[in-house]
């Protein structure tokens, strides 16, 4: 982990990157924010644990928290709403076995994330299912869609 | 027969975000092997996302796939990789067009009442080649603008085209950019706001994906009139299509000389930086928007003193919206008065929607300012999906609001919705129909706006949190006589007090819903009823016997057991154990479970 901290504060440097950046650095490489890597950042570059902290639970992209093998992100906006997204979530969670408030399954092989919009409403409504967006998506596509993933290996 | 490799033969594939989810990059894929098993040369486009032009717009229909045949266009739709062949073989071989898979009269009509500025080259140039945007025009006028005319001359250009900005506010741009001008300061910033957060909304995505070099010209053409040398790109992650493109575009522009040190000689010099947004939508706001760039936390701060004079670290800066930026190359291009000559007396030119939500043509869209929003929606957008009813447009997303049916006729501009209590926003339009619970739309917005306000100032912070508590506990059944007064007068409360923009109008959706369908929160309130029979708690589920065919599915699917009866007999829900989940509505095949 060292070591790829290192490279990160790098290209930090490199180009006069900011918290924020530094962040998404950190994400794109572990998938989540480890808190031993805002330590050990707060440290090199002297600034207060807290502010580290104060960012990442300040928007939305940033996860404190190890997420799954497969990420199902459902989007959220209006017309995927009026296009009935919120049945789609809740059948999700069932389909994992997802108690409320729960994001990822005990195996780590599901995270169920929410994203407030991502552009495609003409396609409502959308599921992007590791980083591939699946549009009209309906309760049995997806379903079908994580049996997929539970069975077949992981697309890349 | 003629000889397929003489002809002149050009075909364009939709590459957005929506022509790649529905199968763009593997329709490609097989074009292009089959033409070269068949030693057929053509110059593949691709062509990019769901606005293009010859489509796009209409994503709902992708893939879509032109097929220019010495000079002839047909247009396909909803392209699968398998349908390749046949159109290789009968039109590009045998010159004959597949008819039936061609696009019909409503693909014509979703086109012939619209009018592209910003659009006009989307999808008829590749977003990914300098040269094809050059070819039609692109950067002639950031070329005039830095050798033949002053920084006076441009920004008065600007101005009297009447352009407004696209973000939302609709503050005249010759007028930003002239006070920025006039600022004394050793270094000045321009930013273009590409954090398009609203839900719904789509356009300066499409803009950028199909299309980034104009926005980075208009870009520059600002720089040189404000005097900035550095400007950023704050765009949302969640547009990777989005931000590959613009990249792209970047690196393809500096080796041009359109961009970095020295600008095609004329001595001028600017460069341009891309900022990830990290998904918060508070960011659009100016002062937020400056906080993030500078790795803050995005939280607003109260203006005096504005961005232009106070920005980006201290400095004046000039914040334009994508689709505002977008308008100025072709502005400068064609002349002021040319732009003036469309739309009205106080919003000139056109806007962008992102027309969505129960309508039959669902895309992107641009129309001129003034333009009666019943055209919008039956002309351009065929009506309503499934000849249902339409109940209300939902525009400018969170922060505006819906405009009831029986007000169709008005026109679209800043003026004529700001008069019906909503407004153009950034161009979210949300068509909405009778099986739409207005007091849900309204929860809706407020699970948005209470979420992701950022908690600086109390009446945004708690006066949203308590107006979602009220809707939520409506929508519950709990709803208590004296509610919809308390609703309206916090909302306005929260309107007048709060810091920002996101604060002042959060209260919109709940106000506008209110004004024109208060009859459905008194039925929610009053009766416990959810007239559309969308919330949940106020419905109760049962089987219809006469459709019942008792295969099981709804057995099968519910998750509560509340569901009892043999195989091919008529199944029954017990009331007492059902949790309302609705999956059984969803799993019947046969429309045999009743909501209401």
């Amino acid at each position: 982990m060292e070591k790829i901290l290192e490279k990160i504060y790098q290209a930090f440097i490199d180009n006069e990157g900011n918290i924020i950046s530094l962040l998404q650095d950190i994400q794109d490489e572990f998938g989540y924010i480890p808190e031993p890597s805002v330590y050990w950042f707060s440290k090199r570059l002297d600034v207060p644990a807290s502010r580290f902290f104060g960012i990442t639970t300040f928007y939305a992209q940033f996860h404190l928290a190890p997420r799954g093998k497969n990420i199902i992100t459902t989007c959220c906006g209006t017309a995927c709403h009026v296009k009935g997204s919120e049945r789609l979530i809740t059948g999700l969670a069932r389909e994992l076995d997802l108690a409320e408030g729960e994001h990822t399954t005990d195996d780590r092989e599901f995270t169920i994330e929410k994203v407030n919009c991502v552009g495609a409403c003409s396609i409502a409504p959308v599921v992007i299912i590791n980083n591939k967006i699946f549009g009209k998506m309906s309760s049995d596509s997806l379903t079908k869609e994580v049996k997929n993933l539970r069975e077949g290996p992981r697309e890349k | 027969m003629r000889d397929p490799v003489k002809s002149n033969l050009t075909i364009r594939v939709c590459m957005g975000t929506g022509g790649i989810a529905a199968g763009g990059v593997e329709v490609m894929a097989v074009f292009a092997d089959r033409l070269a098993g068949r030693g057929i040369r053509a110059d593949i486009r691709k062509h990019c996302s769901i606005h293009k032009v010859g489509c796009r717009g209409l994503c709902a229909k992708d893939v879509l796939v032109d097929v220019i045949l010495n000079g002839d266009k047909t247009t396909y739709q909803f392209i699968k990789p398998d349908m390749v062949e046949r159109i290789i073989e009968e039109h590009v071989v045998g010159g004959n067009p597949v008819l039936e898979w061609a696009v019909g009269e409503d693909y014509h009509q979703f086109h012939d009442k619209q009018v592209k500025v910003v659009l006009s080259d989307c999808g008829n140039i590749n977003p990914e080649e300098i040269d094809s945007y050059i070819s039609v025009g692109g950067y002639n006028a950031l070329e005039r603008v830095i050798k033949k005319m002053t920084p006076a001359e441009t920004i008065a250009l600007i101005k009297k085209s009447g352009l407004r900005g696209r973000g939302g506010a609709g503050f005249p741009t010759g007028v930003k950019w002239e006070i920025c001008r006039s600022v004394e300061a050793s270094r000045k910033y321009i930013i273009c706001n590409a954090d398009e957060g609203d839900p719904g909304a789509f356009m300066d995505r499409s803009v950028i994906e199909g299309n980034p070099h104009a926005v980075i010209e208009g870009m520059t053409v600002g720089a040189s009139a404000i005097g900035a040398d550095k400007g950023y790109v704050y765009i949302r992650a969640e547009y990777p299509l989005a931000v590959e493109r613009l990249k792209n575009a970047l690196k393809q522009a500096r080796e041009r000389s359109f961009l970095g040190k020295n600008i095609l000689g004329s001595g001028f010099s600017f460069d341009i930086r891309i900022k990830l947004g990290a998904g918060a939508f508070v960011c659009g706001e100016e002062t937020a928007l400056i906080a993030s760039i500078e790795g803050l936390r995005g939280m607003p701060r109260a203006k005096p003193p504005f961005p232009v004079h106070k920005g980006l670290w201290g400095q004046p800066t000039v914040i334009n919206n994508v689709e505002t930026l977008a308008n100025i190359p072709y502005i400068i291009r064609n002349g002021a008065e040319w732009y003036a000559s469309y739309g009205t007396e106080k919003s000139k030119g056109t806007k962008v929607f992102a027309l969505t939500g129960k309508i039959r043509n669902s895309g992107l869209i641009e129309v001129p300012m003034g333009i009666p929003l019943r055209e919008i929606i039956y002309d351009i957008g065929g009506g309503i999906e499934n000849n249902r009813k339409i109940k209300a447009v939902q525009t400018g997303g969170p922060s505006g609001g819906c405009i009831p049916a029986e007000l169709l006729d008005i026109t679209v501009d800043f003026e004529s919705l700001a008069r019906v209590g909503s407004i153009v926003g950034s161009g979210g339009m949300v068509v909405l129909d009778e099986t739409d619970c207005m007091v849900n739309i309204a929860k809706f917005f407020l699970q948005f706006t209470q979420s992701e306000s950022c908690g600086k100032c109390v009446p945004c912070r708690i006066g949203t949190k308590r107006l979602l508590e009220i809707l939520e506990r409506v929508t519950e059944g709990k709803g208590r006589l004296g509610d919809i007064e308390l609703l309206e007068s916090l909302a306005n409360d929260i309107k007048a007090t709060s810091l920002c923009g996101l604060g002042q109008t959060a209260p919109n959706p709940v106000l506008s819903t209110i004004k024109y369908f208060r009859d459905e929160f008194e039925a929610h309130i009053t009766k416990k009823k959810c007239p559309a029979g969308v919330c949940r708690d106020l419905l109760s589920f049962v089987v219809l016997k006469d459709f019942c065919k008792g295969c099981g599915a709804c057995k099968r699917v519910c998750p509560a057991g509340a569901v009892t009866g043999e195989r091919k007999q008529v199944h029954v829900i017990d009331p007492e154990v059902c949790v309302k989940c609705g999956a059984c509505y969803d799993a019947c095949k046969f429309k045999a479970i009743g909501k209401g």
